[in-house]
């Protein structure tokens, strides 16, 4: 059961389309498996919808549009595509997506004491990384410049007393420095995003860092 | 507030279906009518040109009845469908990002969807509307404009000269004063 969900504040900006792609990643991550946030998500999407019906400033079409529009679709009959299926594997599917398939499509780096990170392709507005901790390790100790959420996507971690598992999401911000330990039982695997740079307290990982680019 | 209170307002679901079903060129073009300016104006808001708010907004509308089979009366408004659609395509065509969206549901619309449960859903959303019209204008001002400023809150916050936290909690008391009125 998943217990750490989304906030109403991020849940918010990715119905209204405001965050950068890292963190929409994140949420379509999270509410694949959550459908508590799913709820709520949908809760936004039709304060959206209602703003749009009730638009002061609509703008008026141009002559032909109509015709232009029926053009494109050609006459073509609505064609019944079947939606994207809910995946079988360890990754959502909207990760699964990113990643070229499940965990053994993963292109994993090591990063240090069997730490491994595999960077997504996102925009440069913010980072989006799988994270592979060993059973009972610590994450390299490290802070952040900004706003960073993790979700546990296999196993499990401990963080200031506090048991993530599979779709938990810890935020942390600026102005903490934390060091989440995996769980004893299985290998962590986390979705982690980050709007600036982790920084790594100690001496070599913060070395490593530039090529990295963590 | 805007004068636009009628009772007897559509809900499109059976324009959409029309559309689905017998590819009704009139039910479409009502929809049109209707959607296609507002789409325009959101993305005119949202900082796309008049061209390409005008372009897009056709092909929001040609996504529509391309998708028809996929709207499913009892989980979203034609409204609220429309509007994820348009997102959607001003993350592509403003921002030139990919839009990950969330694992589908298990189950898709059913063939015929429970008829309750559509209607509830149908009533809830204009009574979702309804409540947006009746707010004060700065707080609806607030709700337009996290949805189609593409303003965060904090930049919500440089254009109106209040303090991040004034502009969270009013978006908020919005909200909670929506969410008061649908009880």
């Amino acid at each position: 059961m998943i217990r750490h969900h989304l906030t109403d504040d991020i849940l918010m900006a990715y119905s209204a389309a405001t965050l950068p792609e890292a963190f929409n990643l994140m949420v379509a991550a999270h509410v694949s498996l959550c459908d508590d946030c799913r709820a709520r998500l949908e809760a936004f999407d039709a304060v959206g919808g209602a703003v749009l019906d009730d638009i002061c400033d609509s703008a008026a079409m141009s002559d032909g549009a109509l015709a232009a529009t029926m053009a494109l679709i050609a006459g073509g009959a609505p064609v019944n595509v079947p939606r994207v299926a809910r995946g079988a594997g360890v990754l959502p599917a909207p990760l699964q997506d990113y990643v070229g398939g499940d965990l053994d499509a993963i292109q994993w780096r090591p990063v240090g004491m069997g730490v491994k990170q595999a960077i997504l392709p996102t925009s440069k507005d913010a980072a989006a990384r799988l994270l592979f901790i060993p059973a009972g390790a610590a994450m390299p100790d490290h802070g952040h410049g900004g706003l960073e959420m993790t979700m546990v996507l296999q196993g499990a971690f401990i963080d200031s007393g506090e048991r993530f598992a599979r779709g938990d999401v810890e935020v942390a911000t600026a102005d903490l420095a934390h060091t989440p330990i995996a769980d004893i039982g299985e290998d962590c695997i986390c979705l982690a995003v980050t709007d600036a740079p982790l920084k790594f307290k100690s001496l070599l990982p913060r070395i490593a860092q530039p090529f990295l680019r963590i | 507030m805007n004068g636009r209170q009628d009772n007897a307002r559509p809900d499109w679901v059976s324009q959409v279906e029309r559309v689905r079903d017998h590819q009704d060129r009139e039910a479409f073009a009502e929809l049109f009518r209707h959607f296609a300016p507002r789409v325009k104006g959101f993305l005119m808001k949202s900082g796309a040109d008049a061209t390409l708010a005008e372009e897009c907004a056709q092909d929001v509308m040609a996504t529509l009845w391309n998708k028809a089979h996929q709207f499913d009366p009892a989980r979203a408004s034609v409204a609220t469908w429309i509007f994820t659609i348009a997102r959607n395509r001003k993350i592509d065509l403003l921002r030139k990002q990919r839009r990950p969206e969330p694992e589908d549901l298990p189950w898709g619309p059913e063939a015929e969807p429970a008829q309750d449960d559509a209607l509830a859903l149908q009533q809830e959303s204009e009574q979702l509307r309804r409540a947006l019209s009746e707010l004060p204008d700065a707080q609806r001002e607030l709700i337009e404009r996290a949805y189609f400023g593409d303003l965060s809150h904090s930049e919500i916050a440089a254009e109106t000269g209040l303090p991040l936290g004034t502009i969270k909690s009013r978006i908020r008391l919005a909200l909670d004063r929506l969410r008061h009125a649908m009880r």
